[in-house]
């Protein structure tokens, strides 16, 4: 870390998010991840002469949508201009985009690393139109170009140059992700590319107003891997630097397998895109009562439900960060207060259980059965005696796989929790008279020797035994 | 303006152009003139005249979000010079 200490790292990312609509921008086409290869394809995306585009509405909408929901002016007026360049996945020989009038403008974002607040600025957000997909073949004979993605509609979302390490860079990313999610103009999937992230990273040593040489960075398809990538890449520069060396400004790809930033084959000339307005498309006027409509359609965002999971349910900090970091979460969460009062009960068992559940097999929260009313029913068990909490965990992974409400996994599975005293007692009794040894320890101060007792209890019931009941009797006998 | 035989050649390799040395002179000379024909509209004053991106006095021309069906996929590859699993075939781009 002390070659990093004399550098200050320098960040600014550009973000692609995919909108959700059911159609491509500028035809028919639909919209959907994994189709046969060019089967969504029609002449106007396949830039056949004299197809012409028509603008989908709902593309405009959704795009709207995500400039106000990060803080962005919007353009009473927009255009659109051709971006003119040659690439196999581009069959125009232009991507449609904006340029001088971009949708949003002057945007922010809260981050939050370490638990230290920070804004970070947002230069811009424009609407324009995805490209196809480029294959390589395996030993270099060609590439394969298949076009069901050209002309999905994205954004593109511009960061200013506010971000001072990979971490807040990660932490910039998650909260994007989280308001596109909430606002529900994209699946935001870095794994299917609907949420694609370049970096733009330098280094000046600290003090230093002007910026140094910047490297862009690509193909970082992951959260870890945006974080990983700008890690190797801040190292490699500083080595360069304090080396006396200099920072070639080029790109470079992440290459993940290997941990490291590879440059890519340089473009001799220079980006020159020849921008100019596209004449097919006329001007977007989002005047201001269509601009009301669509901001009234906003729901409360991240940060809001997070302020308001703090005051109106005493979540800590952390607990309501981590519950409305994903718009899925954080709806189980409330759906499951309808059905019980116990909020930090409801927060506990979302964050260990079920985030854990997730996290070892790899999984979403779509991908389980689990619901609101089933974890606030659960929970209601519980507080009536009927389960025991350790029993609850049971109930909770049936939950999880089958979508059973718990009263009926309960049932089926005889879990229901002995309250029954005279039939704990008898359970007690016999413990106590099989383990004598350990009955004299307990008396002779050894405090300790109870848990081993209560251990064995609930070994003898199946876990099903309340475990209140039985330290209450446990204690009561031994100290007759 | 003058539009010298370096403009042709940057021009040309953004458009992929392959062009002689004479054909560099000629465009030259022809561009040049085209320009200069159009800098008469430098003449008139556009002082307080807002910019136009479009000559119709039209906006907001858009569709609903409804699909609508592609084409099938021989159509789609009826004019590729070359092509393979349902694709269209490139030579190899590298990155």
């Amino acid at each position: 870390m002390s070659i990093l200490s004399k550098y200050e790292t320098v960040i600014g990312l550009e973000v692609h998010v995919e909108l959700k609509t059911k159609t491509k921008i500028f035809c028919g086409c639909p919209v959907e991840f994994g189709a046969p290869p060019n089967t969504n394809t029609c002449p106007v995306c396949l830039g056949h002469p004299g197809a012409l585009p028509v603008l989908n509405r709902q593309a405009v909408e959704y795009a709207m949508k995500a400039a106000m929901a990060l803080n962005c002016e919007i353009a009473e007026w927009c255009k659109f201009v051709r971006k003119n360049y040659f690439y196999p996945d581009l069959p125009k020989a232009y991507q449609i985009s904006q340029y001088d009038q971009p949708i949003g403008r002057n945007g922010w974002i809260d981050i939050e690393v370490n638990g230290v607040k920070k804004r970070i600025g947002i230069t811009r957000l424009h609407l324009e139109e995805d490209a196809g997909k480029l294959i390589h073949i395996e030993g270099g004979s060609g590439s394969l170009v298949d076009f069901n993605r050209g002309g999905t509609p994205l954004i593109e979302i511009v960061s200013e140059p506010d971000l001072r390490s990979p971490e807040e860079a990660r932490a910039y990313l998650e909260k994007l992700r989280a308001i596109m999610e909430y606002c529900g103009v994209s699946d935001v999937k870095m794994e299917e590319g609907s949420l694609r992230c370049d970096a733009n990273i330098s280094l000046r040593p600290v003090g230093q107003k002007e910026f140094g040489v910047k490297t862009e960075l690509k193909n970082m398809n992951s959260f870890r891997a945006v974080q990983r990538g700008l890690e190797y890449e801040q190292l490699r520069q500083a080595e360069i630097l304090d080396a006396g060396g200099r920072v070639v400004q080029e790109t470079r790809r992440w290459d993940e397998a290997q941990g490291r930033t590879v440059g890519m084959r340089g473009k001799e000339e220079a980006h020159d895109y020849r921008y100019f307005p596209d004449p097919d498309l006329v001007p977007i006027h989002l005047d201001p009562e269509w601009q009301a409509r669509v901001r009234a359609s906003i729901p409360e965002l991240p940060d809001a439900r997070r302020e308001r999971y703090m005051s109106q349910y005493g979540l800590s900090a952390y607990d309501a960060g981590v519950l409305t970091s994903s718009v899925r979460l954080a709806d189980l969460f409330e759906e499951s207060l309808r059905y019980t009062s116990d909020a930090k009960a409801a927060a506990n068992w979302l964050m260990v259980e079920l985030l854990g559940y997730l996290n070892a097999g790899n999984l979403e929260i779509q991908d389980t059965k689990l619901t609101g009313k089933g974890l606030g029913e659960m929970i209601g068990l519980i507080e009536s005696g009927k389960i025991s909490t350790k029993i609850a965990k049971t109930v909770f992974k049936a939950m999880l796989e089958t979508g059973n409400a718990p009263a009926q996994i309960v049932e089926e599975q005889g879990l229901v929790q002995i309250s029954d005293e005279s039939a704990i007692l008898a359970v007690v009794d016999a413990v106590i008279a099989a383990h004598p040894q350990v009955v004299d320890d307990y008396r002779g101060g050894k405090e300790k020797a109870l848990g081993f007792l209560v251990g064995q209890v609930m070994k003898e019931t199946k876990g099903k035994a309340n475990p209140a009941l039985v330290n209450k009797l446990l204690v009561e006998r031994l100290k007759s | 303006m003058d539009i010298t035989v370096r403009d042709v050649e940057h021009v040309a390799l953004l458009a992929r152009l392959e062009l002689s040395d004479r054909e560099k002179e000629l465009f030259a000379g022809q561009l040049g003139a085209i320009l200069r024909y159009i800098e008469k509209l430098n003449e008139l004053d556009t002082d307080g005249v807002e910019p136009t991106s479009h000559v119709l006095p039209i906006s907001n021309v858009m569709r609903d979000d409804e699909p609508r069906p592609s084409w099938p996929l021989d159509k789609v590859l009826e004019n590729a010079p070359d092509k393979e699993d349902g694709q269209f075939k490139v030579p190899a781009v590298l990155e």
